[in-house]
C-alpha cells in the first residue's frame, strides 16, 4: 500500500506527531473532512508554527493604535475620529505559478481583509522581487504580475499608489509578491472578526463556491481522480474585481446600516478558517451546513467545501430578525448571500451535510493548539549565496553613475507605475515619483486645511543577507525616512517575512535575527506593529531566496499642502547633505555590479541619530522651508542627487572635495551605502537653521541642466540630465517591451 | 428543444487589431514562422430555444456592428 | 444647477465625478437601476469598470434602466458628459459617433496628459479658449477612438472633435488624437481623460473644472 494509502496526514503535510496530537484531541481518529480542515488549520501558513513564538517580540502598544494583531487588519488613529486600517501579505508561490492571478488574488485579499474590519480601501502598494531582468522567466513575471495587479486594482476603484521593485537571483525560482491595502472608517465603524450571540445566523455572501485552491487535499477524493480529470482541480484561484467591487460596496453598506454582529473574509483555507476563526475569536461554536453553501461545480464533496479558496468571499454573523435585511442589501448588490449555519454555545466546528454531522472539533483544537515550535538557530558557517554575476567593467565614477542609474534596481519604474491608477478616490497629493513616500489627503479640518497620511513600502533582501539583524534595521528606518521626506510622523508599521525553509538552522537563524532587528528598530523609533504576514519556505533547488523582510509604514502629516517632494524645484536653491550618514560599499548596489560576494556583516547604525535626524527634516518639511528633501538609499549620495535633478528638472553643483580625484574612497563616498542620510534643497537659512541640530553640509546648488560634481585637484564630474535621464529611462521599459 | 449556438465575433477588416498584432510578432518568437493575417475575436456560446434571434441578440448586444463581425455557428 | 451622476456595477469615479460638480453646482448620485433622473439639469457617465467591461466596454451598461431616460433626455436636448468609461457607454447607445478600440500599447496607462481645445464655443468649453492647453489625467485600456472613414470625416468636417491630444501626447493610437468628440446636435460630449481629477490644486491641474463650469455656465444662461 502507498504511504499516502496508510498516512494520507504526511501527504497533506502533517507529522505524524501532529496526527497523533489531533487524535488526542478529538479522542478518535479524524475523518477525511476533520484530517482536511486541521491539515490546513495546523499548516505553517495558518498556524504560523515556526515564527508565532519569535513575533511576540514585536512591540504591539503605541498611543495611536486602535486594533493590533489578530484581527483581519491592524488600525491606527489619525485624528477627527478617523481611522486608517492597513496591512500587508504575501502572496509568493501562487504568483510563481500564475503571476498573473497570484499578483490579482493577492490584491483582492488584502483588499477583504481592509474592508472585512469595516474600511473603505483607499490604497494598494505592492513589493514585488524577481530574478534578474535579463532572464525571460523574470520577464514574464514581471509582466504579468504587475499586470494583475493593476487589473485587479484598476478595475475595483482602489489607487495603486506606491510600491518597490527588485531583481535579485535568489528570487528567480521564488518570486516574491507583498500587496498592501489601507482603508478609512470612523472609529466606531471599525469591525471585528469575532462571532458572538448564539443562535445568531451565519451568512456567506458573494462569489460560488469551486474547486479553486482544493490542491494537496484532493488526496481525500473519494473519487479517482486521473489524468483526465485535472480539470476537477484547479490549483490556480482567479480573481474577479467586479465581483469583489460589488462585494465590497454590499459590505460596507452593511456595515453603515448596523446589519451584522461580525464579519470576516475568506482567504487561505477558505471556510475552514474564517469558521473557525470567528468562532475562536468569540469563544463559541459554529455548526455549518455544506449543502447550503452555493456551488459553482455540481457534486463537490464536504471537505472539498470547506477547504475551497474561492476568492471574492465572506462571512459574517447576523442576528435571526436582520437576516433578511442582510440578504435584501446583498441582493440589490447582485451579490449572492445564503444563511448557511449558526453560532452555537458548543465550542465545538460542526459540519453538517443533509442533516448529518460530516464533521465535528472542537474549536480551540483547530486554532489554538496546533503546536508552536522553537527554532534552532545557527549563523552560517560559509556563505550561503553565491556572489552577485558581474555586470560593471569600469572604476571610472564618471561611467559608474549612468550605469547605476539605468541598472535594474535603480532604472525608472514609469513603464511599471503608469500601469496603476494612482488618482481614483481624488485623494492622491503625491503620486509615485513625485517624492519618497505617497501621500493621500484626509477630509478637511475646520480651518479649512486638509491632514493628510502618508504611506511608503520598503523591504530588504541582499543587505539582509548580509546582516539579517543590521539589514533589518535599516529597512525599518529606510522606511520611517520615507515619511520624513513627506513631513510625516509615523503611526504604525506592517510587515510581510519572506523566508526560506525554517527548518534550516541558518534560515533559522536569518528569521531569528531579522524578527531581532525589527523589534528593536521598532521600539527605537517607538511604531508599533499594528499585524503583518510570514511566508516561509521560499526556497527551490538552487536554494533560499535572501532573508526579505518587508516593512509598510503609515505616518501622518498635518498639511497636505506641505507635503515634501523629491525633486530640485528652484535655480539658486542651496544643497545640503544632512544626518549621520556613513557610506559603505559592502553590500551596496555597485558592490553588487561589481560582481563582490556579500559581506558577511554591515556596519553599526547610531539607530538615536538616525531617528533625531528624521524628525528634524520632518519638522522642517512640515514648516515649509525645504524645497526638496530626499532619503539616501540605493547608489548613495551620487544617485540621490542624480535622482533630485531628474525628478525636479534641474541640474546641480556639487562639492565633493577631500574625498580624493580617483579611488576607492571616492567611490565609497559617492555610491556608498547606509542608513541616515538626506539631500535637501531650499533657500540657504532655513538649511542652516537645521545644522543647530543635526549634522548638516552645504555641498553647493541646484543650477543649470547638469550635474556637476567638483572633486579634488580641480577634477569634475559631469552629465548633462538629458543623459542621466535616458540612461534611466531604458532599463525596465526595455524589458517589459521585449 | 434547445440548441447549442455558438457566436465568433472578429474585429472588421481594417480596424486597428493590437491584440492580433501582438500575436503575430509573439508567434515568430517562439519558432513559428509564416503566420500572418492574426486577428483576436471573441466566442460566445450558448443555448438557445429560438436560434432564429441569436442575429438578433448580435445586432443588439453581443457585437458592435461598426466595428466588429459576426459569424452564428450550430455547435 | 445639478448635475446627475450614474452609478453602474462596476463605476469606479462616480464620487470623483461628484465631487467636482460640486465645485461648480450640486450633484446626486443616479443608480443605475431607476429611471427618474430627479429633474437634473445636466447628466454625467463617469469612469470605471461597468459589469467589469464584460463582453465589450460599456456594452452591458447601455442597457440600464436608466440609460433608457439619459437617451430620451439627450433626445430633447439635455447635456450630457460621458468621461471614459462614460464615454464607451454613449457610443455603445450610439449617442456619439465611433467607438473605443483597445490602446495601441495593449496596457493600462494613467498619465498627465496635454489636450488642446479646438473649439471654445460649446456647452462643454465656453469656460475654455480656443487652442488652450488642458493638463488633465488620463487612464485607460480601451480608448482608442475610431470610426469608419466617411463618419471619421463627417466628424471632422462637422467640427464635432472638441479636445484632441496635443502632439506627441497621446498613448492610445485615437485617429486623429481625438481625445474627445460631441454629438452632432452638440449637446453630448464623450471624452477618455478624466477632468474629474484636474479640478484640485492638492491633487495636480486644475484645468478639468472649466469642463464642468462650462456645463454649469451653459444651463445657468438657458434657465
Amino acid at each position: 500500500m502507498s504511504d499516502t494509502a496508510t498516512a494520507p496526514h504526511r501527504a497533506l503535510g502533517l507529522t505524524d506527531a501532529e496526527y497523533e496530537l489531533i487524535v488526542e484531541k478529538l479522542g478518535r481518529e479524524p475523518n477525511a473532512v476533520e484530517l482536511s480542515m486541521f491539515s490546513l488549520m495546523w499548516s505553517e501558513h495558518c498556524a504560523y508554527k515556526h515564527s508565532k513564538k519569535l513575533l511576540h517580540q514585536l512591540p504591539t502598544e503605541g498611543p495611536y493604535l486602535l486594533m493590533g494583531p489578530g484581527e483581519n487588519a491592524g488600525a491606527v488613529d489619525v485624528g477627527d475620529g478617523l481611522a486608517i486600517a492597513f496591512k500587508v501579505e504575501s502572496h509568493n508561490h501562487p504568483s510563481a505559478v500564475e503571476p498573473f492571478q497570484g499578483a490579482a488574488t493577492g490584491v483582492g485579499g488584502i483588499l477583504r481583509d481592509v474592508f472585512a474590519v469595516g474600511a473603505r480601501p483607499i490604497a494598494v502598494l505592492d513589493s514585488l522581487r524577481f530574478g534578474e531582468l535579463d532572464s525571460a522567466r523574470s520577464r514574464y513575471l514581471l509582466e504579468h504580475a504587475v499586470g494583475g495587479i493593476g487589473h485587479y486594482g484598476n478595475s475595483i476603484g482602489v489607487p495603486t499608489i506606491g510600491g518597490e521593485l527588485y531583481f535579485e537571483g535568489p528570487y528567480e525560482q521564488n518570486c516574491l509578491v507583498n500587496a498592501m491595502a489601507l482603508g478609512i472608517a470612523q472609529h466606531e465603524r471599525l469591525t471585528r472578526s469575532a462571532a458572538t450571540g448564539p443562535g445568531n445566523a451565519l451568512i456567506l455572501f458573494g462569489a460560488l463556491t469551486g474547486r479553486d485552491g482544493i490542491g494537496g487535499a484532493s488526496v481525500l477524493a473519494s473519487a479517482e481522480l486521473g489524468e483526465s480529470d485535472a480539470d476537477k482541480r484547479p490549483t490556480v484561484q482567479i480573481g474577479d474585481p467586479f465581483a469583489e467591487k460589488k462585494l465590497m460596496e454590499c459590505s460596507l453598506e452593511l456595515l453603515d446600516r448596523e446589519l451584522l454582529v461580525s464579519l470576516q473574509d475568506l482567504g487561505a483555507a477558505g471556510l475552514t478558517s474564517s469558521s473557525s476563526e470567528m468562532a475562536s475569536k468569540g469563544g463559541l461554536g459554529l455548526d455549518i451546513h455544506v449543502d447550503r453553501v452555493p456551488l459553482r461545480e455540481p457534486g463537490m464533496e464536504p471537505f472539498e467545501i470547506m477547504v475551497s479558496e474561492s476568492q471574492e468571499r465572506m462571512l459574517c454573523v447576523v442576528e435571526p430578525a436582520r437576516v433578511d435585511e442582510v440578504l435584501a442589501v446583498c441582493a440589490k448588490w447582485e451579490t449572492t448571500a445564503t444563511a448557511i449555519g449558526e453560532v452555537t454555545d458548543s465550542g465545538r466546528l460542526r459540519v453538517l451535510s443533509g442533516g448529518d454531522v460530516v464533521g465535528d472539533m472542537p474549536v480551540e483544537a483547530l486554532v489554538d493548539d496546533c503546536p508552536l515550535y522553537d527554532l534552532a538557530p545557527e549563523k552560517p558557517s560559509a556563505p550561503i549565496y553565491p556572489a552577485p554575476r558581474r555586470i560593471l567593467d569600469t572604476d571610472e565614477p564618471a561611467a559608474i553613475l549612468p550605469a547605476l542609474l539605468g541598472s535594474w534596481n535603480l532604472a525608472d519604474r514609469r513603464p511599471v507605475f503608469e500601469q496603476y491608477d494612482c488618482l481614483v478616490q481624488s485623494r492622491t497629493v503625491r503620486r509615485p515619483d513625485d517624492a519618497d513616500a505617497a501621500v493621500l489627503m484626509l477630509p478637511a479640518a475646520a480651518d479649512g486645511t486638509h491632514p493628510a497620511i502618508a504611506v511608503s513600502i520598503d523591504g530588504s533582501g541582499r543587505r539582509v543577507a548580509c546582516d539579517p539583524y543590521r539589514g533589518t534595521v535599516e529597512a525599518v528606518l529606510e522606511c520611517a525616512a520615507n515619511l520624513a521626506c513627506v513631513g510625516a510622523a509615523p503611526l504604525g508599521l506592517t510587515n510581510c517575512l519572506n523566508f526560506g525553509n525554517p527548518e534550516k538552522p541558518h534560515i533559522a537563524w536569518q528569521l531569528s535575527e531579522s524578527v531581532r532587528g525589527m523589534a528593536d528598530a521598532c521600539r527605537a523609533l517607538d511604531v508599533p506593529v499594528v499585524g503583518g504576514n510570514v511566508s516561509l519556505y521560499n526556497e527551490g533547488p538552487e536554494g533560499p531566496i535572501y532573508p526579505t523582510p518587508v516593512v509598510g509604514m503609515v505616518g501622518r502629516l498635518p498639511d497636505a499642502a506641505r507635503a515634501g517632494r523629491l525633486g530640485f524645484a528652484v535655480e539658486g536653491d542651496a544643497i545640503a547633505f544632512a544626518g549621520p550618514f556613513t557610506p559603505s560599499l559592502p553590500g551596496s548596489e555597485l558592490a553588487k555590479l561589481r560582481g563582490e560576494p556579500l559581506p558577511d556583516g554591515l556596519p553599526e547604525v547610531d539607530v538615536a541619530a538616525v531617528r533625531k535626524a528624521q524628525e528634524v527634516v520632518r519638522e522642517a518639511v512640515r514648516r515649509g522651508e525645504l524645497r526638496s528633501a530626499h532619503d539616501v538609499a540605493e547608489g548613495g549620495l551620487a544617485v540621490a542627487l542624480a535622482e533630485c535633478c531628474i525628478g525636479g528638472g534641474h541640474g546641480a553643483a556639487v562639492d565633493f572635495r577631500g574625498a580624493g580625484a580617483a579611488g576607492e574612497r571616492l567611490l565609497e563616498t559617492l555610491f556608498g551605502e547606509g542608513a541616515g542620510g538626506f539631500v535637501l534643497s531650499g533657500p540657504r537659512p532655513a538649511l542652516a537653521a537645521l545644522a543647530r541640530e543635526i549634522n548638516l553640509t552645504f555641498v553647493g546648488e541646484v543650477a543649470g541642466e547638469q550635474l556637476t560634481l567638483t572633486l579634488d585637484d580641480d577634477a569634475r564630474l559631469s552629465w548633462p540630465l538629458a543623459e542621466l535621464r535616458a540612461a534611466r529611462a531604458r532599463g525596465i521599459a526595455d524589458a517589459l517591451d521585449s | 428543444m434547445s440548441q447549442r449556438i455558438r457566436v465568433l465575433v472578429r474585429p472588421k477588416a481594417g480596424i486597428l487589431d493590437p491584440q492580433g498584432q501582438a500575436v503575430e510578432r509573439a508567434l515568430p518568437a517562439l519558432g513559428f514562422d509564416g503566420v500572418a493575417n492574426v486577428h483576436v475575436g471573441r466566442l460566445i456560446e450558448l443555448d438557445v430555444e429560438d436560434a432564429s434571434r441569436v442575429g438578433e441578440m448580435c445586432e443588439k448586444l453581443l457585437a458592435n456592428p461598426l466595428i466588429e463581425d459576426y459569424e452564428i455557428v450550430e455547435a | 444647477m445639478r448635475f446627475g451622476v450614474l452609478r453602474f456595477p462596476g463605476t469606479c469615479d462616480e464620487v470623483d465625478a461628484q465631487l467636482a460638480c460640486e465645485r461648480v453646482g450640486e450633484a446626486a448620485i443616479l443608480w443605475h437601476g431607476d429611471t427618474d433622473l430627479q429633474g437634473v439639469d445636466a447628466i454625467v457617465v463617469p469612469g470605471g469598470f461597468s459589469y467589469g467591461d464584460y463582453l465589450r466596454v460599456g456594452a452591458i451598461a447601455r442597457f440600464a434602466p436608466i440609460m433608457e431616460s439619459v437617451i430620451a433626455f439627450a433626445r430633447e436636448g439635455g447635456p450630457v458628459l460621458g468621461i471614459c468609461n462614460g464615454f464607451q457607454v454613449l457610443c455603445e447607445a450610439g449617442l456619439l459617433p465611433g467607438a473605443l478600440l483597445p490602446n495601441k500599447t495593449l496596457r493600462f496607462v494613467c498619465r498627465q496628459v496635454d489636450l488642446v481645445v479646438e473649439h471654445a464655443d460649446t456647452i462643454f468649453t465656453n469656460a475654455c479658449a480656443e487652442e488652450e492647453r488642458l493638463s488633465i489625467p488620463a487612464k485607460h485600456t480601451t480608448g482608442c477612438w475610431y470610426a469608419p472613414p466617411e463618419l471619421a470625416e463627417q466628424v471632422e468636417a462637422n467640427g464635432q472633435v472638441l479636445l484632441r491630444y496635443a502632439p506627441g501626447e497621446s498613448f492610445n493610437g485615437s485617429l486623429g488624437d481625438v481625445a474627445g468628440v460631441r454629438n452632432e446636435a452638440g449637446n453630448v460630449f464623450g471624452l477618455m481623460p478624466h477632468p474629474e481629477h484636474a479640478v484640485d490644486p492638492l491633487t495636480g491641474s486644475t484645468d478639468g473644472l472649466k469642463l464642468f463650469q462650462s456645463i454649469a455656465n451653459h444651463v445657468g444662461a438657458h434657465v
